[in-house]
């Protein structure tokens, strides 16, 4: 059956907390086994989205199925197939990694919990901790707790909500290295992030700003459907003033978006004769100049601008 | 000059935030106003060590013009209040032990007769002296109430009967602490208090804790239900509860030598009302409380006023009536009357069944409140 291939199918989600409207009209597919993006400014409704499908909050309006479960009647039903990682750790820490995990093993009634929490200890490399209180690891490994935590039942989806904020590039790798793995194991993981990067370890993305989704699909897909041109700028001679440039270029009407990268300039927008008109106004030795591709992080800035003007 | 050390402008801009983020904590600034008006009604109005108009019931087999003048010169002395007359001992026994008077004043048979031929009858008053506080002035002063009142009577002819001995044979039997010791009143009392802090305020924080630190939201993405979290949660603060009161009675035997004249296992049986009516206020509390703070904030609004209107501090029938009102609202004040009652006086379950409905009432009254917040606090 084509249809069971998603795991989360829902239409039209709609959540207000007295006259906000925080999510609005939301649609969301994601397959199994896909490791699926959730991007959005600060604010834009991504936890709550979160909240609505593990059925921590009741939509207002709308409806779809989780796991092949109504997200609003059968939320009950939900709960024991996924593995929810809030934004702010979440796990008790007056108490023992060990503690923490068996407390865990024993809310979702485990049949063999001890073999479990052993096994979740040694998989995430927990197992010389294991007596530490929780409250007294460091950023990244409360982290791999918490994942540890949250996958101990071996649900069928895991919903993470900015699992890697403050964590170290190391940590936040061998975390993506340990969700990939989940989801060889056919895990489905809805993850929302604020990194660019993350974003494009990611199957498919949504992105979402002000209670609405304003595109999805891959990293590439998002790329090429911004419908931006991109120049790189980078100083040619030591006394070349790039600040000044940026400053003079975001003044031009052909020019959206200017983004210091180091040491060199993006120059987008979405009128391509109007860019190069620009470029060739401001085109001096002092630069170097090259023709590039947008990134992610452009193409996303210009969603969220155009997500303001409606 | 070291103006490093101490800079006025760095120092007003601290000034400054402190004063608008009290500003913004709406229940600190509460508390700052509200605790001391609190106080000043509560200590200004409410209390009063010398308590007046104390119920009193007249047993009296004696018709004659000096009884009618003792009765009459104990109300006006404003100590005694003559609530009934009444016909029997049983009665008298009663009404001491259900608490619903505090004296009972018998007047013997030919009493105005024995007076005239100078047989010096008695007169008796027992007092519900549980709390010695209470009865201490009315006590200390009825002797010289009789003594005046007769000697009004007993001017002229029978003149030299009020001189030399006194006319009558006054007798005053404070029941059930002869001694007048303060502690066999205050320490079964000290279960009430200890039980109402214990569960108030640490149900409240237990659950606004798991609140504010972000865990209840990860506990109810799981399968448990918030019913067992509730419950789960509330359980082991029976325990310790009923930790505490063996701890307080065992004091209360051991260390201050109390008498316990009634059934410790009743108390403990009747104690799970109160503990129940407390829970119920703590968990209300957690749905109102943000954070732990403020949990035992709204904790203290309600622990001061049981504090001091229960009885337990100072008389209850030394308060005016606007304070006796609040004070029956609030479940220790019964709690009180139920322990003292059993411990002190010997009372069994029929005579303390009178202190158990008003805490039922209570206990129903704010579960239907909580719940109904509860519900909203999900979404």
């Amino acid at each position: 059956m084509p249809g069971n291939d998603l795991v989360i199918d829902v239409r039209g989600l709609t959540k207000s907390f007295g006259r906000k409207t925080v999510v609005r009209d939301l649609d969301m597919q994601v397959r199994r086994g896909e490791i699926f993006g959730f991007l959005g400014p600060n604010g834009s409704g991504k936890t709550t989205s979160i909240r609505m499908l593990c059925g921590l909050l009741r939509p207002d309006s709308g409806a779809g199925l989780c796991l092949g479960y109504d997200i609003i009647a059968q939320s009950e039903r939900i709960k024991p197939h996924v593995g929810y990682m809030t934004q702010r750790f979440s796990l008790y820490e007056d108490l023992t990694v060990l503690e923490n995990l068996r407390f865990a093993a024993r809310l979702y009634g485990l049949k063999s919990p001890e073999a479990d929490v052993q096994g979740a200890l040694e998989r995430y490399g927990l197992t010389p901790f294991s007596r530490h209180l929780a409250g007294n690891l460091s950023g990244g490994w409360k982290q791999r707790l918490s994942l540890a935590e949250c996958t101990l039942h071996r649900p069928r989806l895991l919903l993470l909500d900015e699992p890697t904020a403050g964590v170290d590039p190391g940590a936040r790798r061998d975390f993506w290295d340990q969700v990939h793995g989940l989801a060889a194991e056919g895990v489905t993981a809805l993850i929302s992030t604020h990194y660019m990067d993350e974003a494009e370890r990611c199957h498919r993305l949504a992105y979402i700003a002000y209670g609405d989704v304003l595109a999805s699909g891959t990293a590439q897909d998002l790329v090429s459907g911004s419908g931006l041109f991109t120049w790189s700028v980078s100083a040619a001679r030591p006394d070349a003033d790039l600040h000044g440039l940026g400053e003079a270029l975001k003044r031009e009407p052909g020019v959206d978006q200017v983004v210091i990268f180091g040491n060199a300039l993006h120059v987008s927008g979405l009128d391509e004769s109007g860019l190069e008109a620009a470029v060739a106004a401001h085109r001096t030795e002092a630069f170097v100049w090259t023709r590039t591709g947008p990134g992610l992080e452009e193409a996303f800035i210009n969603l969220m601008r155009g997500a303001r003007l409606e | 000059m070291n103006a490093r050390l101490f800079s006025p402008g760095r120092f007003l801009a601290v000034v400054a935030k402190e004063f608008v983020q009290m500003r913004r904590d709406r229940l600190t600034f509460a508390m700052m106003i509200g605790i001391p008006l609190l106080q000043v009604v509560l200590f200004g109005y409410a209390i009063n060590t010398d308590p007046r108009r104390l119920p009193t019931a007249v047993l009296s087999a004696d018709n004659s013009e000096f009884s009618r003048s003792v009765v009459s010169a104990m109300q006006t002395s404003t100590y005694f209040k003559i609530t009934r007359q009444i016909g029997s001992r049983d009665e008298a026994r009663r009404l001491l032990q259900g608490g619903e008077v505090q004296f009972v004043v018998t007047i013997p048979e030919n009493f105005g007769r024995d007076l005239m031929r100078g047989e010096r009858p008695e007169i008796l008053l027992e007092a519900d002296a549980t709390d010695p506080v209470a009865t201490a002035g009315s006590t200390a002063g009825f002797k010289e109430i009789v003594n005046r009142a007769l000697a009004r009577e007993l001017k002229g002819v029978l003149g030299d009967l009020a001189s030399g001995q006194d006319p009558v044979d006054v007798r005053v039997h404070s029941e059930y602490n002869p001694e007048a010791v303060s502690q066999y009143n205050i320490v079964p009392g000290l279960m009430g208090v200890v039980l109402t802090m214990t569960l108030v305020m640490i149900t409240a924080l237990a659950i606004t804790r798991e609140r504010e630190r972000g865990t209840m939201e990860h506990l109810l993405s799981t399968p448990v239900t918030p019913l067992e979290v509730t419950l789960g949660k509330i359980i082991p603060y029976i325990v310790v509860g009923y930790v505490q009161m063996l701890l307080i009675v065992c004091a209360a035997r051991f260390l201050f030598d109390v008498p316990i004249q009634g059934s410790v296992v009743l108390v403990f049986v009747l104690a799970s009302v109160f503990i129940a009516a407390n829970l119920s206020v703590g968990v209300t509390f957690s749905t109102v409380a943000r954070n732990q703070l403020q949990a035992v904030q709204v904790s203290v609004f309600f622990f001061l006023p049981s504090l001091l209107l229960s009885g337990f501090m100072f008389p209850f029938r030394g308060m005016p009536q606007w304070a006796q009102c609040v004070g029956s609202l609030l479940p220790l004040t019964h709690f009180l009357r139920l322990v003292r009652g059993i411990v002190l006086k010997g009372n069994g379950l029929a005579e303390s069944l009178s202190h158990v409905w008003p805490m039922v009432l209570f206990w129903l009254v704010v579960v239907a409140v909580g719940l109904k917040r509860y519900k909203r606090t999900l979404d």
